[in-house]
């Protein structure tokens, strides 16, 4: 093919450009997906629940990641100040995950049981309130906003389509009781999304209280948000392990 | 438009668009493509050090060791990674901290004061522990928050301003509750109103003196207040239920009240409905006992440790 054939023709230039660039991309990534040590195993990490995930949703919907990362490298001053850093396999039921790539505010990986449902809420309906030299915006509409979880197991089901183990039959669910235990496997059987969502709503879960808005009448936005954000990066118990547990696996 | 330059020119690229523009193909400076040169040879030579290509199902971890001590005190090689490079990075900082923190441990809480050195290294280390963990609720200088926090800084302590009740506070958490009327739904609106006036009278706050009266008695009758924060109303740190007798309040917006009947209501609010909040998470867990023990006597020096 001759260079200037290429030159003269838009349409085959961008096909041609997209192939180029596209390589880079390709050699980096594909590669993850057959090495063994790319997500390392590690006990604890769950799919999220559906109010948790109904978080997440609102989450990625008011572009939380812009200005929040979820990724602890392993340097020292975030190892002293987040915590251990984060794992592959954390975020392995993440679609998309949320590791971002802006620290505007702090990291939030593992901001999980950090602070109290109550300082969740008070922080995002003002958070000056709380950090004056914050410059985050507000987010009060959150606690008067009912959540809308009646499409929640069609969101659960097109995880599902990417790998996530939410269960839709008896022998998934027994499948998950193996693996999650009990407790956590009723959370993700898609049939009780909905009562489900409503139970944690109003009981909490995870060694975190419900009500979690303060608003025990509704389910709100905030609820599930703050659901989320409450249980962010405390899946694992590294005490299980030595510090060097996951130095193996890079 | 002059069309002398198709002749001036002949290392073009041959290409040449509206009558006579054309590209020059020149060959590239040396300096320039030596460096490219010089980059690709500095990739091969990483590639043989470093991690680099994958291979089925494992990658190339080169031949780069790096060597760490892991918790258990074990001596470890590893092909170099950035995970094993952090554990001997934070190996270095601990050595480095290591004289002050045995010393803070081996320490009895009642002795740190009497040494200047340690003290300076809980306030400066503590200090950090402290913005990063608990100036989101008690603020950076750990003069609280009205309502939602309490100010670290005065000698008025909810759950006790010992080093061991400080200490317990950030290792188990706190979580304030009082009932709703103090569990006794019975309770009339006027009942609340005399006991919110008989607990202002307490602190030395302007109150109808009558309806204190009648408060006093409900305070340790029906109103069941006693049980909690004792007859006198000073309260009992080990269950966190509030001095009523000073004039520090921490739920009731007392002091941003304009007049007495506002101060009345304030009170009557908090009665009313109970309290189920001020919960302080539990730091175990996410913080080592060494930091705890730290951040135990930086809260105590923030000014009113008992």
């Amino acid at each position: 093919m001759k260079h200037d054939s290429i030159e003269r023709n838009v349409g085959l230039m961008i096909v041609m450009m997209m192939l180029a660039i596209s390589i880079g991309g390709l050699v980096e990534i594909i590669p993850l997906f057959f090495i063994n040590e790319t997500v390392e195993k590690v006990d604890g990490v769950r799919p999220y629940t559906p109010l948790e995930l109904r978080g997440r949703d609102i989450y990625v919907r008011e572009g939380c990641f812009l200005c929040h990362s979820q990724m602890i490298r392993p340097f020292r001053d975030e190892q002293l100040r987040y915590g251990h850093y984060s794992l592959a396999a954390e975020s392995q039921y993440d679609h998309p995950f949320q590791w971002g790539s802006k620290r505007t505010g702090p990291d939030l990986a593992r901001v999980g049981k950090k602070y109290s449902n109550e300082w969740q809420v008070a922080h995002l309906m003002d958070p000056q309130a709380m950090v004056p030299e914050s410059v985050m915006p507000k987010y009060p509409f959150l606690q008067q906003t009912k959540l809308d979880y009646s499409d929640v197991a069609d969101r659960m089901a097109a995880l599902r389509l990417t790998g996530v183990p939410y269960s839709a039959n008896q022998a998934e669910l027994d499948k998950n009781i193996k693996q999650f235990g009990a407790d956590t496997a009723k959370m993700l059987h898609m049939p009780d999304a909905s009562k489900n969502l409503v139970d944690q709503a109003q009981n909490g879960f995870g060694g975190i209280a419900g009500n979690y808005d303060g608003d025990a009448a509704n389910v709100t936005e905030m609820d599930a948000l703050v659901a989320y954000l409450q249980v962010l990066g405390t899946m694992v118990d590294f005490k299980k392990y030595d510090n060097d547990q996951f130095v193996k696996y890079r | 438009m002059s069309h002398e330059t198709e002749s001036k020119f002949q290392n073009t690229t041959g290409h040449v668009w509206d009558e006579d523009l054309q590209e020059f193909n020149n060959p590239l400076p040396g300096w320039w493509l030596w460096t490219f040169y010089a980059t690709m040879i500095f990739a091969v030579v990483y590639w043989v050090f470093y991690p680099s290509w994958p291979i089925g199902k494992t990658f190339l971890k080169g031949i780069n060791t790096i060597e760490y001590v892991n918790d258990k005190g074990e001596k470890k090689s590893s092909s170099w990674n950035t995970r094993a490079l952090l554990l001997q990075d934070m190996n270095e900082a601990s050595k480095a901290q290591e004289k002050w923190v045995s010393k803070l441990a081996a320490t009895p809480f009642d002795k740190i004061n009497t040494d200047p050195e340690l003290k300076a290294f809980v306030v400066s280390a503590g200090k950090v522990l402290f913005q990063d963990n608990c100036a989101a609720c008690h603020q950076s200088g750990g003069q609280g928050k009205f309502n939602f926090a309490p100010n670290l800084t005065d000698d008025d302590w909810i759950f006790g301003g010992s080093y061991d009740a400080i200490q317990q506070t950030l290792v188990n958490g706190r979580h304030g509750i009082m009932p709703a009327k103090g569990g006794n739904a019975a309770l009339t609106d006027a009942d609340v109103t005399a006991l919110a006036n008989y607990v202002l009278s307490l602190s030395g706050e302007q109150a109808n003196a009558a309806s204190a009266e009648k408060g006093k008695e409900l305070f340790a009758g029906a109103g069941v207040c006693f049980s909690c924060h004792g007859a006198d109303g000073k309260g009992n740190q080990a269950i966190g239920s509030a001095n009523l007798t000073d004039k520090i309040w921490l739920w009731a917006n007392v002091p941003g009240a304009k007049s007495a009947d506002e101060k009345v209501a304030a009170v009557k609010e908090v009665i009313t409905t109970g309290l189920n909040r001020g919960v302080m998470p539990v730091w175990k867990g996410r913080l080592s006992d060494e930091q705890i023990k730290l951040l135990t006597a930086y809260v105590h020096e923030l000014g009113g440790g008992k």
